[in-house]
């Protein structure tokens, strides 16, 4: 399935075994996107959280 | 059946594969956002439908370490504890609790004033190894090979306005090969071990930082090092990292409260995910 970035308007890319709360690149703008829901026919997409000085492991 | 709640902010391959292993399982499992998640001081444990045992797999460290606290007062079992992630999350804890319970770890000096810091490194020489206190995948630190450097870095720190980049935290370089060992370790078990190769142009071992995995044999020094390590932060899911110093021998640098087990999974040919929902189910019944 391919989604429109909110960015830039191109096109991204959703793996099929992509799950909800995982993190999508725009391949044009680089922006980052978190789905938020995921059906057969539907996904939808928020701006991701930057990543945070104490983010890691 | 127990009911298990993994709880993410970011779902990485790690947060992806162990749910994935426990619906495959069929065991009771919900992946739930801890950004969605409220708790207030009225609330009961019956309030949050989170089953009978968390996982905490925020990778935000505060986030994950304050939701654990509100959970834990709420009554629920998670892993790992918040006294556990308090102390992995910051190093100069870590270091206090290795050390206490006589863990071999580098030498390490804290300090709490720019002029402090610098006469310390001045003291032990070059190079040595200056890192944030807080912080994860390498970021910020940094292998000071002369006086002018650790200079340079110790005023970028004291212009950062974030009080604890004036927490001084100075290790010695280690003696080591050009790699470090990660350890899986899962309550009383070390489940897998890896090397980690840093990449060429680059001294950390991070796998963020481009790093390389390869299968390690548990020996039993290095099974007994990293047990002790991980008991001396409470125990849990951990991953203990170990320098082969080439005189002393094993020396545990950093214990990870939310571990990233991609690298290890792939070379170690471990049921990493499985050994973790078996240790949840297995403190649920506890």
């Amino acid at each position: 399935m391919q989604i429109e970035c909110k960015d830039c308007g191109a096109k991204i890319k959703i793996p099929d075994d992509a799950v909800v709360g995982e993190i999508v690149s725009c391949p044009d703008c680089g922006g980052d996107f978190e789905i938020v829901s995921k059906t057969d026919e539907k996904v939808d997409l928020k701006p991701a959280e930057s990543v945070g000085e104490d983010w890691g492991q | 059946m127990v009911d298990i709640c993994i709880i993410y902010d970011k779902v990485r391959f790690e947060e992806k594969i162990l749910y994935d292993k426990a619906l495959k399982d069929g065991l009771n499992v919900q992946i739930v956002d801890a950004k969605t998640i409220a708790v207030e001081t009225n609330n009961k444990r019956n309030d949050l439908v989170l089953g009978d045992i968390v996982l905490q797999r925020s990778v935000s460290h505060f986030r994950g370490l304050y939701l654990t606290a509100c959970l834990e007062f709420l009554g629920f079992m998670v892993i790992n504890r918040s006294k556990v992630g308090e102390a992995c999350g910051n190093k100069l804890i870590t270091s206090l609790k290795l050390a206490k319970h006589k863990v071999p770890t580098p030498r390490t000096y804290f300090t709490f004033s720019a002029n402090a810091a610098k006469d310390v490194m001045n003291k032990t020489g070059y190079p040595v190894v200056l890192k944030p206190i807080v912080g994860s995948w390498g970021r910020g630190v940094f292998a000071l090979r002369d006086e002018e450097m650790a200079n340079m870095v110790v005023e970028m720190r004291e212009e950062n306005d974030t009080p604890l980049s004036r927490i001084y935290y100075v290790q010695e370089m280690v003696n080591r090969p050009p790699r470090d060992i990660r350890c899986i370790v899962v309550g009383e078990n070390v489940v897998a071990a890896i090397y980690r190769y840093a990449a060429e142009n680059e001294w950390r071992t991070n796998m963020s930082k481009g790093g390389r995995a390869e299968k390690a044999t548990i020996t039993k020094d290095l099974e007994d090092i990293a047990l002790k390590a991980a008991k001396a932060v409470g125990g849990g899911v951990l991953g203990v990292d170990l320098m082969e110093d080439r005189e002393r021998g094993l020396l545990v640098h950093e214990i990870n409260n939310t571990v990233e087990f991609r690298g290890a999974y792939h070379v170690s040919e471990v049921d990493i995910p499985g050994a973790i929902l078996d240790y949840a189910i297995k403190v649920a019944k506890k």
